[in-house]
């Protein structure tokens, strides 16, 4: 039965109130461990597709007539336009039409970041357009750009409101701690670098508006156009089969698609509207830099007293506020905890969120700080995670949480710490390090499905979300394979396109397989249910004495009936099974958990840092896809390691110019930085979310990747780091304060 | 400027102005979208292909410079063993790379049966993928005979 709550809404650390309309979750969860089907490795349903390069992404996509539009940017990281003339660009080859500002949705007139969108051109070629924006004459007044982001905080110039968050009375356990450490952290911007550029095409059929786009979330878009352009969201078709990448850049609808929307209508054609790599490095999202003043302080046996922490989010000129110091209030168990979080608004790209927003940043800080305190209390890193161990956020207890069993699994790894030491010859110092994680991920209502099974026995989950790569669409293919009684090969999904399927949860905070899975699953239960009825008058058998088994209706009186034999009887009438998401739990925090262990080797003439080994132990729930759940953990561990040590958008703080706008002046990890890379899943499903039990594992392996590595480092040079990337610079100077701090303390003269 | 193309093993007679790159004659004129473009500048190795076997980036090779050399794309490829193996193994996610990759590891192991660890990760340090699928990908290499 279908019920109206009010609830707190997640996404990405963001909550907010609502109502919902969420129906009943009446199914049990299955027993943990492997089913027939799920739990077992399953390779990717749409694997050949994309390897064989017959996957239509949407840069494929070519429609009849289509025109090209090209963006003109600002040069100008803090700008006017004064004036602008089309005159010339209107009258070159192929041109068809032009927009400025306040003619599309994100064209602006007073650009606030090199990159903003201002103007666009649509031609009968991608060239032409290009060309023809050349000819584009506007008259900028340039304004000073404001890039620091301490001087943005004095200044009280903030995307949104400081927010504040203190328990207990930091100030007084602080004076009254035996070791306390302050310590400063930086972070860098990094860019999500998805290989499809942000791209749409934009068709309208009379006063319907189709959408074909690179996005994580079709619902979101549609919503978003539809409320811009004051259309009836059903008039607005979104469609996404195949993705290129998205990482929390493609939430939105973004100014390629309002470019590519208005253009289309004023020339009556189909129009595409693509970013180059360039446009993408300066205009597409990043994940903001940081910088955060912390502050740890323990008794002499580890129990910690108090944690404070100044963040600073260089937000940009436009984004949201991403929970930095979202680890720090939630990880450990402290009585005073005070944080002061402040998004400066800065003439740079605004950020987007990025795999775990705010959490990545946070956790670095955080958990490099746990360690110098834990070196400066001479204790195991590891005794004092588990000693200040959170066993309820607050007031709420957890859904579940088994990090404790994490921590335990981390043992064996964590041991190799005197082999591994004893590596070190000459300059080459090895080390091992770790670094706990938390974060969200429970997903939620709402989120529909269908499973359609016609008279061939096969069942088709229909259902408008979106596979972004992560392998969702072969994880419902697995969860309704298992609730039917059917191999994996006799069920396909029908995903990405919000004219043939009910709404479908957003790919970005975790929570495709949380949402989705529960949805999918609770359809496929509908069609088995009806396919037992029909079987039940068929056979003259009690319907509470039937289930579907290996492809067949069984009988617990030991008769069974292929399920093509009994779906036969349909010809060409269906059924049709229909499912929801049913609630999170009431009172309760759902949450993911993990920790990682990483070995490194360090050579200190050099300052060159290599990663060897990452043993990465996470608690998710039931895992559904173990194959595609361990290329999840591998990504986000790669994607951390360049963030750890060579991802770095760099910007002239002068004139907010980015200066690596390309993929060979942005250091993306290459197949030769790749260490080995263990991954442990505990595969304990969450008894108190879904008929799944299981939690979102896309964002939790990247968390604690910098601190792990860190944390490693110090291990192996007893230098602190703390700044991201550690490029060779920052490990020099790391090993040189090491240096003097340790001649300072054996009374020696200081190095100058 | 006319010229003829050999693509998969069939020529194509083609019209096209100077300064066109492979990559965008393979996608726009022949249709071949297999072929991916990430960066158009020569950094990723998303457009990888093949010319009389040797890989090339396909979106910094003008279309006028291949002359009668064969060009050999992810659809000429559709049934190399390899393809299988980057299934088998999962190595792929998001999938945009993974055309240009099985078609530089094509090369590899025409060239080098066996390749270890090393020559794998050298063979192909050309070829980015942001989704991180290397260790399988490596794996995939590793294993393409089955």
């Amino acid at each position: 039965m279908a019920r109206l709550i009010r609830t707190e809404k997640e996404v990405e650390g963001r909550y907010e109130e609502v109502w919902l309309v969420v129906e009943e979750d009446a199914l049990e969860q299955w027993p943990a461990g492997p089913r027939e089907v799920v739990g077992r490795p399953a390779t990717r349903v749409t694997g050949h597709l994309r390897a064989r390069g017959e996957a239509r992404y949407t840069a494929d996509l070519k429609l009849p007539g289509m025109l090209h539009a090209a963006v003109l940017r600002s040069p100008h990281a803090h700008a006017r336009v004064k004036s602008i003339s089309f005159e010339t660009a209107l009258a070159a080859p192929g041109v068809r039409a032009a927009i400025g500002p306040g003619e599309a949705h994100m064209l602006t007139d007073e650009p606030g970041y090199q990159g903003q969108a201002v103007a666009a051109i649509a031609a009968e070629s991608y060239g032409q357009a290009r060309a023809a924006l050349e000819l584009v004459e506007v008259d900028w007044e340039i304004r000073e750009p404001l890039t620091d982001p301490d001087e943005a905080v004095r200044r009280g110039q903030f995307v949104s409101e400081p927010s504040r968050h203190e328990r207990g009375d930091v100030d007084k356990a602080i004076a009254e701690a035996d070791v306390v450490v302050e310590a400063e952290f930086r972070t860098q911007t990094v860019l999500h670098s998805s290989f499809e550029t942000h791209q749409s095409i934009c068709e309208w059929r009379g006063d319907r508006l189709d959408i074909y786009i690179s996005t994580q979330f079709i619902w979101g878009v549609r919503d978003e156009v539809a409320s811009k352009l004051g259309l009836p969201p059903d008039k607005v078709r979104v469609v996404c089969e195949f993705m290129g990448g998205g990482f929390g850049s493609k939430n939105g609808a973004n100014d390629h698609t309002f470019v590519a929307a208005e253009l289309a209508r004023r020339t009556g054609r189909p129009v595409r509207c693509a970013l180059t790599r360039r446009e993408e490095n300066l205009a597409s999202g990043n994940r903001n830099s940081t910088i955060q003043r912390l502050t740890a302080a323990a008794r002499s046996d580890g129990t910690l007293v108090a944690l404070a922490g100044e963040y600073v989010n260089a937000t940009g000129w436009d984004g949201w506020a991403a929970p930095t110091d979202g680890p720090m209030r939630m990880l450990y168990d402290c009585e005073n905890v005070r944080t002061v979080l402040s998004p400066v608004k800065i003439n740079t790209p605004p950020m987007k969120a990025f795999r775990a927003p705010g959490f990545v940043e946070g956790t670095f800080g955080l958990e490099c700080i746990l360690d110098e305190l834990a070196a400066k209390l001479k204790m195991d890193p590891l005794e004092l995670r588990k000693l200040n161990y959170a066993h309820s956020d607050g007031d709420k207890p957890y859904s579940s949480k088994n990090l404790m069993e994490c921590y335990k699994r981390a043992e064996p790894h964590w041991q190799r710490r005197d082999e591994v030491r004893a590596r070190s010859t000459g300059p080459w110092k090895h080390g091992v390090g770790l670094a706990s994680q938390i974060w969200y991920g429970g997903g939620g209502p709402p989120s529909y499905a269908w499973v359609r099974l016609g008279s061939d026995g096969r069942a088709t989950v229909v259902t408008a979300m979106q596979d972004i790569g992560t392998g969702t669409a072969t994880t419902m293919t697995q969860i309704a394979a298992e609730e039917l009684g059917l191999e994996l090969d006799r069920v396909d999904v029908v995903l990405g396109d919000s004219a043939r399927g009910p709404y479908a949860s957003l790919s970005a905070g975790s929570s495709t397989t949380p949402s989705m899975g529960p949805a999918v699953r609770s359809a496929a239960a509908d069609a088995a249910r009806q396919i037992i009825e029909i079987a039940a008058q068929r056979y003259d058998k009690e319907e509470r004495i039937l289930s579907l088994k290996g492809g067949n209706v069984v009988s617990s009186d030991g008769s069974s009936w292929p399920i093509e034999e009994v779906v036969g009887l349909l010809e060409d009438a269906q059924i049709l099974g229909k499912g929801a998401r049913g609630p999170n739990p009431t009172g309760m925090q759902v949450l993911t958990f993990g920790v990682q262990v990483a070995e490194v080797a360090v050579d200190v003439e050099t300052g060159e840092i290599r990663v060897e080994r990452v043993a990465a132990i996470h608690d998710v729930g039931r895992v559904v896809n173990p194959l595609g759940a361990s290329s999840q953990v591998e990504g986000g561990i790669i994607q951390g390691i360049g963030h750890t040590l060579s991802e770095d958008r760099l910007l002239d703080p002068a004139t907010g110019i980015t200066l690596n706008q390309t993929l060979d002046a942005y250091k993306l990890p290459t197949i030769a930085d790749v260490p080995e890379i263990v991954t442990e899943l505990l595969d304990i499903p969450d008894e108190h979310l879904t008929n799944l039990g299981s939690k979102g594992l896309g964002e939790p392996p990247i968390v604690p990747v910098a601190a792990a590595i860190a944390n490693a480092i110090r291990d192996a040079t007893g230098a602190d780091v703390r700044s991201l990337p550690i490029s060779r610079e920052e490990m020099l100077r790391a090993l040189r304060e090491a240096e003097t701090k340790k001649k300072a303390e054996r009374g020696a003269p200081a190095a100058v | 400027m006319a010229l003829e193309l050999h693509v998969n093993g069939d020529a194509y007679e083609l019209e096209l102005p100077v300064g066109r790159t492979l990559a965008e004659t393979l996608r726009d004129d022949i249709g071949l979208t297999g072929t991916k473009i990430a960066c158009a500048e020569g950094h990723c190795g998303a457009c990888t292909v093949l010319l009389d076997g040797a890989p090339v980036y396909s979106c910094i090779t003008l279309v006028h410079t291949v002359g009668d050399r064969a060009v050999t794309t992810i659809e000429g490829l559709r049934d190399h063993p390899l393809v299988d193996a980057f299934v088998r193994t999962d190595a792929l996610q998001c999938g945009f790379c993974t055309p240009g990759q099985i078609v530089a590891a094509s090369a590899l192991v025409e060239a080098n049966p066996h390749p270890t660890s090393d020559e794998i990760r050298h063979g192909m340090a050309g070829n980015l993928c942001r989704c991180g699928t290397y260790p399988k990908i490596e794996e995939a290499i590793s294993t393409w005979q089955g």
